[in-house]
């Protein structure tokens, strides 16, 4: 039986960017379907219907959902390239930084550009802690998944693509390259990697696209 | 197996260190639970955890590991002679690890909406509990295949995520004088949740509703002492 690999997503989205990291670095082929958030197919929402969101991953049929529950769905699936390690605490601490990643970083990334204008010092603020803790984690490691790039450093997408196109699109600066050192190189490592750079979407147009989609009314930033 | 290998910081009432618990019953594992006293940290847990400073805490020989959900993975993929939490089929794998994510982020997020919500807020978040219940009892249906659990013949993942919740599930019931699990709207979970608190691994860690509802006004006063919330 031929195998169908279906991604439904959004261009631009660090969420759905992650699956075609993964994809790709697995070697898996598979098809791409953008969706129009503002007018979601019906084919989504029959996927999807509790969070009717993208990234939705169709594997022969059948629906996979949430960025980092897809992640090892494919690392589960398809052999070859190891996204997670194969120690069970290795393991555990890969999936404690994408979840750190997930439900500290990146709300406190998108808040400082995109929020509530009230909430956004207190966003940049948190941003700088988040990084700093990061930071720290990577020590000497290349990538958070040592020699390679394993589930944070894709989970991590948000800081290594999202976050310089979002300080650049709504004027705020956010990486301290004399505090953040190792993580501005893990950036640069990260930006090198073949398979990253062919899921990125194109920057300017992605800039352009924000600036006018979140077109806020005050001057001052 | 030495005792001290195994540790688990946590607290009763808590039903994110009643999953570790579940899960280190089901491998047979012995473990030594340290309580943390409530409104303050210990040195240990701060040591452990120093990224969020909060329980559940696994410590196995001298290395920790943090939130739950993580922590039950850990345990079985250690434990590999004991009965599995996570099925072997990587599709039912992603079903379980999805509903057990909806369960943290959606579900519970309502629940605790609910415990401090007032009028209109209130309703809001009870209907939101509603159909969420709702959508769990059409997940049961497709997990369990007719079986007793989410994970089948035996307690799963999903059944301790979702299941370690039952506490302070009959506790919003009696504090807002509501039923949420109901034998006409949501059947299966009513008996789902009967099976899985009687379960040996469950029995021993899953607190008594009485004493829940004591903490939970000691809970309440602690935070009515806090200062009121910027609007």
């Amino acid at each position: 039986m031929a195998e169908e690999v279906v991604l439904f997503g959004v261009r631009g989205s660090p969420f759905t960017c992650r699956i075609e990291i993964a994809l790709k670095l697995k070697g898996v082929q598979y098809k791409y379907i953008n969706e129009d958030l503002d007018n979601k197919s019906p084919l989504l929402l029959k996927y999807n219907p509790v969070h009717k969101k993208v990234p939705v991953l169709v594997h022969n049929g059948k629906p996979v959902l949430e960025s980092l529950v897809i992640l090892e769905y494919i690392d589960e699936t398809w052999q070859g390239y190891p996204i997670l390690p194969e120690d069970p605490y290795e393991r555990a601490t890969a999936r404690f930084w994408a979840k750190f990643i997930d439900d500290k970083c990146f709300p406190a990334i998108f808040k400082s550009c995109w929020g509530e204008e009230k909430e956004r010092e207190k966003a940049v603020e948190e941003v700088s802690v988040v990084l700093k803790i990061l930071e720290d984690e990577l020590k000497e490691k290349k990538f958070f998944g040592g020699e390679n790039v394993g589930l944070v450093d894709i989970v991590a997408v948000v800081i290594g693509f999202s976050l310089g196109v979002y300080e650049e699109a709504a004027r705020v600066e956010l990486l301290n390259k004399e505090k953040l050192p190792r993580l501005c190189n893990w950036i640069d490592d990260f930006l090198s990697n073949s398979f990253i750079k062919e899921s990125l979407p194109p920057r300017d147009k992605l800039i352009a696209y924000l600036r006018n989609y979140y077109r806020s009314d005050n001057a001052s930033k | 197996m030495v005792k001290n290998d195994v540790k688990v910081l946590g607290a009763w009432p808590s039903p994110y260190v009643m999953r570790p618990r579940i899960a280190l019953n089901i491998k047979s594992v012995n473990y030594e639970f340290l309580e943390e006293t409530f409104g303050s940290k210990s040195e240990l847990l701060l040591q452990s955890n120093p990224v969020h400073k909060k329980i559940p805490v696994l410590i196995h020989g001298d290395k920790p590991i943090c939130e739950s959900m993580i922590i039950v993975e850990y345990i079985d993929e250690v434990w590999t002679s004991g009965p599995s939490i996570l099925p072997s089929d990587p599709y039912d794998r992603a079903i379980q690890r999805f509903w057990a994510a909806y369960v943290d982020e959606k579900w519970f997020a309502a629940m605790k909406g609910l415990r401090s919500a007032q009028g209109e807020e209130r309703k809001a978040f009870l209907d939101q509990v509603t159909e969420g219940l709702a959508l769990l009892e059409e997940a049961f249906g497709k997990c369990s295949k007719g079986k007793a659990f989410f994970g089948g013949d035996r307690i799963g993942l999903l059944d301790i995520a979702f299941g370690s919740f039952l506490g302070w599930l009959k506790v919003t019931e009696k504090l807002n004088g509501v039923k949420l699990l109901d034998e006409a709207k949501t059947p299966g979970l009513v008996k789902w949740a009967e099976r899985f608190c009687a379960d040996a691994a469950v029995k021993s860690v899953m607190p008594e509703t009485e004493k829940l509802l004591e903490f939970s006004k000691v809970l309440a006063a602690k935070m009515k002492g806090a200062p009121p919330p910027k609007n």
